[in-house]
């Protein structure tokens, strides 16, 4: 079955509620969004979800040269970076649509729907 | 008939349904227009000199789907693909009829799917349902052949990596995603229509004929008054009673002429008598309890009310602002306030139009200029009026309309004078 990776983004630095206004908001969105996964488990489409630390705790690393070089940050500059995701599987993308709209009024977030490479679509480039 | 006229309609009838058979068989709409393309010019070659098959259709399709198994096979003779054109090939069953409609329902679905930018949909359904070439569809939209093609391919690949289905969609989501097929067909009808003017490029024109014509395909694939058919007959109803004052609309000089100077007598009168009897029957429905009508019954009802008087002054403008206001609480935007302001300036004066249409945010919009510059002429406040035009000159696109408003503009007579 297609794979997709649900993204959530939120601002580089985030106040001491994620990026909820206040701690109420927070915990009924934590409540929503933990709802919305035990019902993507119990439907069969989970793969995995988490959410990330803030995007100024990354590190980039480029090991294409002798020695690994690392940067303090995240890849891009942005004003907005990837804060949490889900992968699930799904039979098309009208199923992945509906479950995006469901765990994005979860998350108070826009999530952006993306699919994975499958099986063929690797095939289709190695024949290319 | 000769030949050649025989292949051009077969492909206006046929072409849709033999992409959508063989995008069901094959899961692909690359493989599907390809081989659709290969089977029509392979008829093009032969059928001169062969004769035309008794059914062309089915010619057309059993022709496209060898294409496209030849095709699978050439392509990967080495692997598994190799293994399934086989499976397709010999243990498809025959078409049962009545599915291949589905089937055409179901490519427009897809064409039309909310996933796609809004130029993609226009442009993935004029080619893979209306079966127009990539040169075609972008001359109708003025941009460059490469463009339109990289926008066709890339909505292609969309579809199969994000695996947009190929089906009809749920009841839950059918009103919302057939409306929005309606909003794709309609879109390509107004490009046609708007585009009407001198030098205009006649593809350009075309467009209204063929989103008429599609528009006539969903509504005989969608048969249900609560999926929202009434929608599908009232934008077809709309689209023809517009279509039909399309020879009105333009003078010889290749300016545009409005509603209340058009000649009536050179409307068509049977896209006339059709549109009607589509709104006719649309009320009937409502008045025996089907759903309330939507914006385009709305719209078309008020076109129906035009096309029923003799003339501006028999028109029954207070019918007109009714369906206005009913509109209006469908489509609160401020387009449809100017629109209704328009109907209010012929019940209540332009005073009062006026007033309403000073209120709404519609600064760059050429249509709220032009109609400001119409009612202030009235009014006789002429400096202002001679304000309006000009900016209504300067947002407005279309070259008959521009010619209009600066011939009205003339009209006013030196700012000297006033």
């Amino acid at each position: 079955m297609p794979k997709y990776l649900l993204s959530v983004y939120g601002p580089t630095e985030r106040n001491q509620f994620g990026d909820y206004p206040d701690k109420e908001s927070m915990l009924q969105a934590f409540a929503d969004t933990g709802a919305f996964n035990d019902k993507l488990v119990a439907e069969g489409y989970f793969v995995f979800a988490d959410g990330l630390e803030q995007a100024t705790t990354a590190t980039v690393v480029d090991g294409q040269g002798d020695e690994p070089v690392y940067t303090d940050g995240p890849y891009l500059e942005a004003k907005e970076h990837l804060g949490g995701f889900w992968v699930i599987e799904a039979p098309d993308l009208d199923v992945a649509l509906r479950l995006a709209a469901e765990g994005s009024k979860a998350c108070r977030g826009k999530v952006e729907v993306r699919p994975f490479h499958t099986e063929q679509s690797i095939k289709a480039m190695l024949d290319a | 008939m000769s030949v050649a006229e025989a292949i051009t309609r077969v492909h206006r009838e046929e072409w849709a349904r033999v992409v959508a058979a063989l995008t069901r068989r094959f899961g692909d709409l690359d493989t599907a227009e390809d081989a659709a393309a290969e089977a029509f010019a392979t008829a093009v070659e032969r059928w001169p000199r062969d004769g035309v098959p008794p059914n062309p259709g089915a010619w057309l399709t059993t022709t496209a789907t060898r294409k496209a198994i030849d095709r699978l096979r050439r392509e990967s003779s080495r692997d598994r693909k190799h293994q399934e054109a086989q499976v397709l090939l010999d243990d498809e069953p025959a078409e049962p009829p009545g599915v291949i409609d589905d089937d055409r329902l179901r490519l427009v679905f897809t064409c039309c799917h909310p996933a796609l930018a809004p130029d993609a949909r226009i442009a993935l359904t004029l080619r893979m349902v209306g079966g127009l070439t990539v040169p075609e569809i972008a001359r109708a939209f003025l941009v460059q052949e490469a463009t339109m093609g990289q926008r066709i391919t890339r909505a292609k690949a969309k579809i199969r990596a994000a695996h947009i289905p190929y089906r009809v969609p749920t009841a839950d989501d059918l009103p919302a995603r057939l409306d929005g097929v309606l909003t794709v067909l309609f879109l390509v009808f107004n490009e046609g229509y708007l585009a009407t003017g001198a030098g205009t490029d006649p593809v350009r024109a075309d467009l209204s004929g063929e989103a008429i014509r599609l528009t006539r395909l969903v509504r005989e694939l969608v048969d249900d008054d609560r999926v929202g058919r009434g929608e599908v007959t009232g934008l077809l109803a709309l689209m023809l009673l517009t279509e039909a004052r399309r020879p009105a609309r333009v003078s010889a000089t290749g300016e545009l002429v409005t509603l209340d100077e058009q000649d009536r007598g050179a409307w068509d009168r049977d896209l006339i008598d059709e549109g009607r009897r589509l709104v006719r029957e649309r009320l009937a429905a409502v008045a025996a309890g089907g759903p309330s009508p939507g914006r385009y019954q709305l719209l078309a009802a008020i076109n129906a009310v035009h096309t029923d008087a003799r003339g501006v002054r028999d028109t029954d403008w207070a019918q007109v602002v009714a369906l206005y206001d009913r509109l209006v609480r469908l489509d609160p935007s401020p387009v449809v306030a100017l629109n209704r302001a328009v109907a209010v300036a012929e019940l209540d004066g332009p005073e009062v139009a006026l007033a309403l249409v000073d209120r709404l945010p519609l600064d760059a919009y050429h249509a709220f200029h032009a109609t400001r510059a119409g009612l202030l002429r009235r009014l006789g406040r002429g400096r202002e009026a001679r304000e309006a035009y000009d900016r209504a000159i300067d947002l407005a696109g279309n070259t008959g309309e521009v010619a209009y408003l600066t011939r009205r503009r003339g009209q006013l007579g030196e700012p000297a004078a006033e």
